[in-house]
This record gives structure tokens, sequence and C-alpha cells, in this order.
């Protein structure tokens, strides 16, 4: 089972919604016990990475996440749960969670596309990642696939943490994290089939660390 | 570099299907749940439903309706139709949809685009411009005025003006129908289209006219368009996604082609 954090800066439906369409059982919770119980935790989020903080912080499951995480729980962030991940956001200056070092910075508008017109800012639409690393969440999935993007900031971790970056205007990290805890930028949930297969690698993953 | 998107269109009424040729004489032509998920296997990028139902009871079937698409396609749709407040939105984003578009009620009511953006973000909020060529002056200096009810009724407004300051309000994206061009399949207006596109910065959508691939990489190359919305194109048949999109692919703008 995995389980979806639920807190109210969250796209949990969505996820779940793409859960139950590939069999993968799953609940949405903030419950600690069920969160311990799950083979994995998918942790979503929209939003402005200020209230999702607070969110977080407010019910201290900011506390429960990172404790999970030391026990080496399965994780994966999505756009705004991929970003708090990091220490910092630039937006509102926001101290985030701090789990991977690095922060968030806003697309910079004065970058250009490579037909020479300025980027538009939020990066909205589908684009592709190219990977610096293996990694097992990729499994099977075609590097010309496309994901769906929606965001104004993006993740800058520390160098060893990048594992796949995407380009706009120029190369920002789509992808981080190590073996176990991930974060993507966009929505696997909204990718269609190569998303949908990356949400099935996950769970893969997580049942594979249950059984060993 | 982003994708250029080719975005179906479905129109609603009383939970079926229809396509009106200039929003005259709709006719039902299926089930918009099962076309949704035909279109997501071929590789639309993203799907608008537009509800045409008049009755309150027939809002319900099309949230319904939302719902059921929501369960079945995992790429972004919007809604659009009949939304003219900070409620009707919440209730087609929670039935699933990501973005929702404000056509009339934005010009009745342009705080709800700002009350939009700051309830669910900037990204959920389409403005949706119906507009027509009209002679130019000095109140309308582009020649091109936004009208409402499907093009019957004038406002006075400059299209050029609606499309910045919709942009200044917080609309994450504008989709610009050209009511002259709408059921023509002669191709965008790519001059209105080019016009909004260099004045906005937030991404715009061409609507109306498509009859051909080539309609669509002029919307791309020529009209600057981020997405091009398509409707009888593909729902009679003349041609798959797969076909469009690899026209324009040849021509070296970017689609998405695997899915």
């Amino acid at each position: 089972m995995l389980a979806i954090l639920d807190y109210k800066a969250g796209n949990q439906t969505s996820v779940r919604r793409a859960l139950d369409h590939l069999g993968i059982e799953n609940q949405i919770t903030a419950d600690p016990g069920v969160l311990a119980a799950a083979d994995g935790i998918i942790f979503p989020g929209v939003g402005a990475a200020g209230q999702a903080m607070d969110e977080l912080t407010s019910g201290g499951l900011d506390e429960e996440l990172k404790s999970l995480i030391w026990q080496e729980k399965p994780l994966l962030g999505i756009c705004v749960g991929c970003q708090i991940l990091l220490d910092y956001c630039e937006e509102n200056n926001t101290r985030t969670l701090a789990i991977i070092p690095g922060e968030c910075r806003l697309f910079n508008p004065a970058w250009n596309e490579e037909d020479g017109t300025p980027i538009r800012v939020p990066h909205m639409g589908w684009n592709r990642v190219a990977l610096k690393k293996s990694c097992v969440l990729f499994k099977d999935i075609p590097i010309e696939a496309e994901f769906y993007f929606v965001h104004s900031y993006y993740p800058a971790p520390k160098q060893d943490f990048i594992i796949g970056e995407t380009r706009y205007g120029e190369d920002f990290c789509s992808v981080h994290g190590r073996m176990g805890l991930w974060a993507v930028q966009f929505h696997p949930e909204k990718s269609g089939a190569p998303g949908l297969k990356l949400l099935n690698n996950f769970h893969d993953y997580c049942l594979e660390v249950r059984n060993a | 570099m982003l994708s250029r998107r080719i975005i179906p269109c479905l129109d609603v009424r009383d939970g079926k299907l229809t396509k009106g040729v200039k929003f005259k004489g709709n006719v039902d032509i299926g089930d918009p749940v099962e076309t949704a998920r035909l279109y997501y296997e071929q590789g639309a990028d993203e799907i608008v439903f537009y509800d045409i139902t008049a009755s309150s009871e027939g809002r319900g079937i099309f949230l319904d309706v939302v719902e059921r698409v929501a369960s079945q396609i995992f790429i972004p749709f919007s809604v659009g139709g009949g939304i003219n407040s900070v409620a009707d939105m919440r209730a087609v984003l929670l039935a699933g949809a990501e973005k929702c578009s404000v056509n009339s009620g934005a010009v009745k009511n342009p705080d709800i685009i700002s009350e939009g953006a700051a309830a669910f973000g900037a990204q959920c909020v389409v403005l949706g411009m119906d507009v027509k060529r009209v002679e130019k002056s000095d109140k309308i200096p582009s020649g091109f005025e936004v009208v409402i009810h499907g093009g019957r009724k004038y406002t006075g407004m400059d299209a050029l003006e609606w499309a910045k300051t919709g942009e200044s309000l917080g609309a994450g994206e504008i989709c610009l129908n050209s009511i002259d061009a709408d059921g023509t399949k002669d191709g965008y207006d790519l001059e209105l289209t080019r016009l909004v596109s260099k004045s906005v910065r937030i991404p715009v959508i061409a609507s109306g006219g498509a009859g051909n691939p080539q309609h669509m990489a002029d919307a791309f190359t020529k009209g600057k368009a981020s997405a091009a919305l398509i409707a009888s194109i593909v729902h009679y048949g003349e041609y798959t996604i797969r076909q469009i999109k690899e026209h324009i692919s040849a021509q070296g703008v970017r689609m998405r082609m695997v899915w």
C-alpha cells in the first residue's frame, strides 16, 4: 500500500486516481501509524511553498516525514512536494524541510527559449528530462518521453543530488534525490503513460524494499 | 523547450458531445468521456470541455462527466462554459479538472480572474476570449473586439487591451477564439493570434478555424501560439492527432511524440 500524504496543499485526489487506475492500493492519510505501515509515501504538493510548509508544520507532519525518511521509508515528492524537501525556497523567503541540501529559485524571465523568445513563466506544458545518472524511476521509459510541468520556481539541489535536468531557457534540475528518496518537479499523475510508468516503477521499488 | 500543444475541444450539452458550427445548429455526435479517452490515447496534450448546458440539472450531469473523465485520462484538462464565480471554479476543479476557463463571466466581473488566481493559483485560470474583427477606431485600436454570447453581443472592449488586463489580473493562459474563423476550416486568424501572443507573457492558445494540420503549424510558427485548439478536424475523423503532430513536427516545431 502506498500512502498519499494528506495535507491541505496537495493534489491528493489526482494522484489517487492515477494509482487506482494502475491497480495500486493506496490511502490518503496523515495518520503516523498508517504512514509507518505503508510500503512507500507519495508527497504531493500544489500552490505556494510557504503555505505548504505552514500546513505541514502546524500538524507536526514535517517531523513525521523526516523521521520516516531516516528510517529509509521510500518517498516520492511531486511538484511543491519536490521543492520543499530542499533547505530554502525563494518564494516568500521560505525555510523548507532541509532533507536534501539545496534551494528553490524563481525562473529568470530574461532567459530565452532556443528560438530567441523570452521564456514564459510559469513553465507550463510538456518537456523532457535528461537523466544525469541512472534512476529506477525511469526504468523502461523512453528518453524522448515528456512530462507535464506547471511551476514558477525550480529546484537547485547540491550537485550530488541532481538526477535529471530539463531545458527551459537554461537547464534546471527536474529530478533530484537519492536511492529511495526521490523528488520530481513535474506531475507524473498528469503525464500520460510515461508518468503512470514512473509511478508504477516507484511502487515496484517499494515492494522490493518491503520484501528484501 | 516546451512542446507546442494540440488540444481537442469537446462541446458538451446535457452530458453529451456536440459540435456546433459558428455556434449554431449543434448536432449530438457522442459520449464525451469515451471521446476524451480516445484523444488521450491518440496523443492529445490536453483536453478542453466546454459546457453549453443551460439548466442546473444539465450542470450536475456535466460535473459527473468531469469526474468520469478525471478517472480515465491522465493528462491535464480544462473546463469552460457557465463559470461565473469562484464557487463554480471550485466545483469543476474538485471534480478533477486542472484548469477552468472564464469567458463572459470575466467580462462582466473581471475580479473573478484575480479571485480565482488567488484561491487556486494562476495556472488554474484560463481567460477565454471570443473576438471579432471590426473597423479600427479610438475605442478598438487593434481592430479586434471582444464579444460575448457566442458572438452576438459586442462589449466595446479592445481584444489586445483585454488580454493584457487579464494577464495583469492573474490569468495563467489565454484561449483566443476568433468568431470570424470559427467553423470556417480556413485556418486560424494568424494576425490576431500573433498580436495577442506578442503582447502578453502568458501562453496563448489559438482557437477557431483549424481545417488541416498546416493551419496548426502556422499558428505556432507565424501566430507564435503555445497551443492550438481543434475540434471538427478530429471529431469527424479527417485526421488523427498523431497524423497532425507528425505533419507539424516535420516542420521543426517541437511536438510531444511519445505517449
